[in-house]
């Protein structure tokens, strides 16, 4: 990323992902004024918010020309991080079909 | 002895001993913050149609919380172009953009100050609700970060500079690798924004 001839390409790059950045915070924002249920407006906000983290990982943390060592350590976190995410909704899914018990046992019917 | 592959990267990896120690530092930060986020969502699905009335009751304050939004990506783009200047040996702008970063990291601590002295002026403490127990244990653990974030950019732009003259290249490679932990912190605002204010 330090070679000299491509940087102020890489600085005119760096403005346009803030100004993309702006745009989708005013997005957020706007989308919370829409009347819609909660799981649409949850999707909504998530969905953009995920694509401005991306932006700012790709570009200003230059993921998008890293070397491959670190995409390996990134995607074993994210297998992780996935994993995390997905264990309170796995528990509420198995406590809202009350297959089981708060001891794990099945549930008596 | 000198400790190999601080500046050149590893013939193997093609990285050096830096980028390496901030990405895994970064990973182990991904996951703090995540557990935080599970811990979220599991309060707000077990918290029986009572999460919409706390949210309401903690009254955040919207239009302030988009301004810090602004102004941490403001400072991302700053922190960037700090590291570009050092990329185009320009240690004066690198100054700018460096103490740019650290003013805009102080307006967005400044905002936050205001925020929380508004909720303990209204009684609306930790310990009031779940709501406001993960609010402020999430907003305050990335704010603590920034101060972080602040005294690490600080050190380089201030006194750590001076090895602009010595080893240019090395500057620049810890510049770029602060940088890599404040658009992290960057990063975890633009959920933390929508999540607790928005929806």
């Amino acid at each position: 990323m330090s070679d000299h001839a491509d940087i102020d390409k890489t600085v005119r790059t760096y403005f346009m992902v803030f100004g993309a950045l702006m745009v989708g915070t005013g997005a957020t924002v706007g989308a919370y004024y829409l009347d819609v249920s909660v799981p649409v407006a949850l999707a909504i906000g998530l969905f953009i918010a995920s694509v401005k983290a991306s932006l700012v990982a790709c570009y200003f943390m230059h993921l998008i020309a890293e070397k491959r060592l670190i995409y390996w350590v990134l995607l074993l976190t994210v297998a992780f991080f996935i994993a995390l995410m997905a264990l309170p909704l796995l528990t509420s899914v198995i406590d809202q079909a009350g297959h089981f018990t708060s001891s794990g046992a099945p549930a008596a019917h | 002895m000198e400790i190999p592959y601080t500046v050149e990267a590893h013939p193997e990896t093609g990285l050096n001993n830096g980028k390496i120690g901030i990405w895994l530092f970064l990973t182990s930060e991904v996951m703090l913050f995540g557990a935080l986020f599970a811990t979220f969502i599991m309060l707000r699905i077990g918290s029986d149609g009572e999460w919409a009335h706390m949210q309401a009751e903690a009254e955040l304050n919207i239009p302030l919380a988009t301004i810090n939004t602004a102004v941490l990506i403001a400072s991302s783009l700053t922190m960037v172009m700090a590291w570009a200047s050092l990329v185009r040996g320009q240690l004066n702008k690198f100054r700018l953009f460096g103490w740019l970063t650290v003013g805009c990291g102080a307006i967005f601590l400044v905002i936050k100050y205001f925020e929380y002295t508004a909720k303990f002026a209204h009684d609306h403490f930790p310990s009031s609700n779940t709501y406001l127990a993960i609010y402020f244990t999430m907003t305050g653990l990335h704010a603590l970060h920034v101060i972080g974030g602040m005294a690490w950019n600080a050190y380089f732009t201030g006194p750590g500079s001076k090895l602009f003259h010595t080893n240019r290249q090395w500057l620049t490679d810890r510049v770029e690798h602060s940088g890599l932990f404040w658009h992290f912190v960057d990063l975890v605002w633009i959920f933390l924004f929508p999540v607790f204010y928005l929806l």
